[in-house]
């Protein structure tokens, strides 16, 4: 159950998509986002599938570890799915008790759907391509031009790399500790919800308080590093836009264009 | 009855590319009263080995019998398993949630469904197996103890549901040498008690001095198995695949090589010092 989430898990492999610069990969897929939203019609689809194909496809990460991702969402996709298919008034073709489907549900139904899915996998394409530090150093580096007006970018970079670094070590304690409630009896999956709820507290506990151990003893070894905040830091990597940074801007330039070009005119 | 394990397999990750074979064709068996000690590097399949025995995880190839019971058969109760086989994990002092020591050991017969006179009697008596005064400790936070006694703690926690057998993954790992030697103590003295014990240790001292079995795991694979005697009798193989030998074998093996007639049999310092006077006087007389 823990182990599908793909949001926020590295594939490490050596491709041309990995070795982009993120602060690219992180544009494209803010440009992707938004074409997603722009895109009307069914047939335009075919062109997201094809760029996101590409990417993929560059990226040498198995098709089934990207399908996994969208795993933990599918109830999510479900629920929108038929609130649209219920919920969109226009031309009745079925009643279903309080509830009529009507053509423009459908379409729309169909439309929000595939737009859930091609969302998550196009943005668990940046995760999965992207280590988790160099994520956070391209948000960094695209976030410093607003600390002018205040933002604290560098926390706000730490923040998240501190985050993201612990959710596997934090899902490795969850397990080991559901195993040992496990080994005097403990029961997680059966019973109703109340019970179930309940069953959780000798799991939820013990996780609270080694998290809390945890951040403290981040917080005293950094300290111990003389961490002072992002102030006249250097890197050791610095990002750096290459070759296939601006080949990567320009066959995305042509996608978005497209698609801004298939709204307009069709 | 015993646990008896045959042809045990098992791969993390199977059928990604994070695929890793963490334990290799594994067999054993562990009688009713037995010792045994298993010891092995990091990584070297251990911890896998051991959720095996109470079903946290069901084997992917091979067979595992606890009693007589395989334990895959689908119409088998794994809590009454877990009952059986009481196992302790590494740090267990982490798996502590609850508000006083009482409550907390009670958590495992609770899940039992005993009544509250047979719970009450089962945290009493597991608190004393472990060395502690009941009515001293029963109302305290396991939160303000110290980590020995935390240990202890949650050792009793798994003591109350009266397995048949105990298996513990490190017991003594991160203790000073005071929490150490109670631990170790309590250990002993259970299975003087006749409980079956199965100790998973790196520590070599630990095996030599309690352990009547030593199974040697490494890379997922049963390396070597037998009495510590015989086990620690191939320094140089276990050095090898990076683990040591008790520090008085290596004493004895040092002062053998450099002339003195020692019988390097002795495993235990006690052992090493009656072996060392004998050596050093039979070499005066002869």
């Amino acid at each position: 159950m823990l182990k599908n989430l793909t949001i926020g898990q590295h594939y490490p492999v050596d491709s041309v998509i990995h070795d982009l610069d993120p602060r690219v990969k992180i544009m494209i897929t803010m440009f992707y986002i938004v074409s997603l939203f722009l895109i009307n019609q069914f047939l335009a689809y075919i062109l997201v599938v094809a760029f996101l194909g590409l990417i993929i496809g560059l990226s040498k990460v198995p098709i089934k570890m990207v399908i996994r991702g969208i795993r933990p969402i599918l109830v999510i996709i479900a629920i929108t799915f038929f609130i649209n298919l219920l919920m969109t008034p226009g031309e009745i073709i079925y009643e279903l008790g309080p509830f009529n489907i009507t053509r423009e549900g459908i379409r729309q139904a169909g439309f929000m759907a595939i737009r859930l899915v091609l969302l998550i996998i196009g943005t668990s394409m940046l995760t999965l391509t992207t280590s988790p530090i160099l994520l956070t150093d391209g948000i960094e580096s695209l976030l410093n031009p607003f600390k002018k007006i205040g933002l604290p970018a560098h926390e706000l970079a730490m923040m998240m790399t501190i985050a993201l670094r612990f959710i596997p070590t934090l899902m490795e304690e969850t397990e080991k500790i559901m195993k040992a409630q496990k080994a005097r009896g403990a029961d997680f999956e059966s019973g109703n919800l109340i019970r179930r709820a309940k069953s959780l507290v000798p799991l939820l506990v013990p996780l609270f308080v080694s998290a809390f151990r945890r951040a403290d003893e981040l917080a005293m070894a950094m300290e111990a590093r003389c961490y002072r905040g992002g102030d006249h830091r250097t890197r050791m990597r610095a990002l750096r836009i290459i070759k296939i940074d601006y080949m990567a801007m320009m066959i995305a330039s042509i996608y978005f264009a497209t698609v801004i070009a298939s709204r307009v005119y069709f | 009855m015993p646990i008896i394990i045959e042809g045990l397999s098992f791969y993390y990750g199977e059928g990604t590319p994070f695929e890793t074979k963490a334990i290799d064709n594994v067999s054993m068996e562990i009688k009713n009263g037995d010792f045994v000690g298993i010891i092995g590097h990091t990584g070297s399949g251990k911890s896998t080995l051991i959720q095996h025995f109470n079903g946290l995880i069901l084997p992917q190839k091979g067979t595992v019998l606890i009693d007589g019971q395989n334990i895959k058969d689908k119409n088998l109760k794994l809590k009454k398993i877990r009952q059986k086989v009481g196992l302790v994990f590494q740090y267990p002092e982490y798996q502590l949630f609850e508000e006083t020591v009482y409550k907390d050991v009670a958590y495992g017969p609770i899940n039992l469904d005993l009544n509250p006179e047979e719970v009450k009697q089962r945290v009493k008596n597991a608190l004393e197996l472990v060395g502690f005064d009941y009515e001293m400790i029963k109302d305290k936070s396991p939160f303000d103890l110290s980590g020995g006694q935390k240990r202890r703690v949650a050792i009793a926690g798994v003591l109350a549901m009266k397995p048949d057998y105990l298996v513990l993954d490190e017991p003594t790992a991160g203790l000073d040498p005071a929490g150490r030697n109670e631990i170790l103590d309590n250990i002993r003295k259970l299975h003087e008690n006749k409980m079956t014990i199965v100790l998973v240790s790196h520590s070599m001292e630990d095996i030599a001095r309690l352990v009547k079995y030593v199974y040697v795991m490494y890379q997922g694979k049963i390396h070597m198995q037998g009495t510590p005697k015989e086990v620690y009798s191939h320094s140089e193989e276990l050095k090898r695949i990076g683990l040591g030998v008790p520090q008085v074998v290596d004493l004895l093996t040092a002062l053998n090589k450099n002339g003195l007639m020692i019988s390097s049999e002795a495993l235990t310092v006690e052992e090493a010092t009656n072996a060392i006077l004998h050596g050093i006087r039979g070499g005066l007389n002869a």
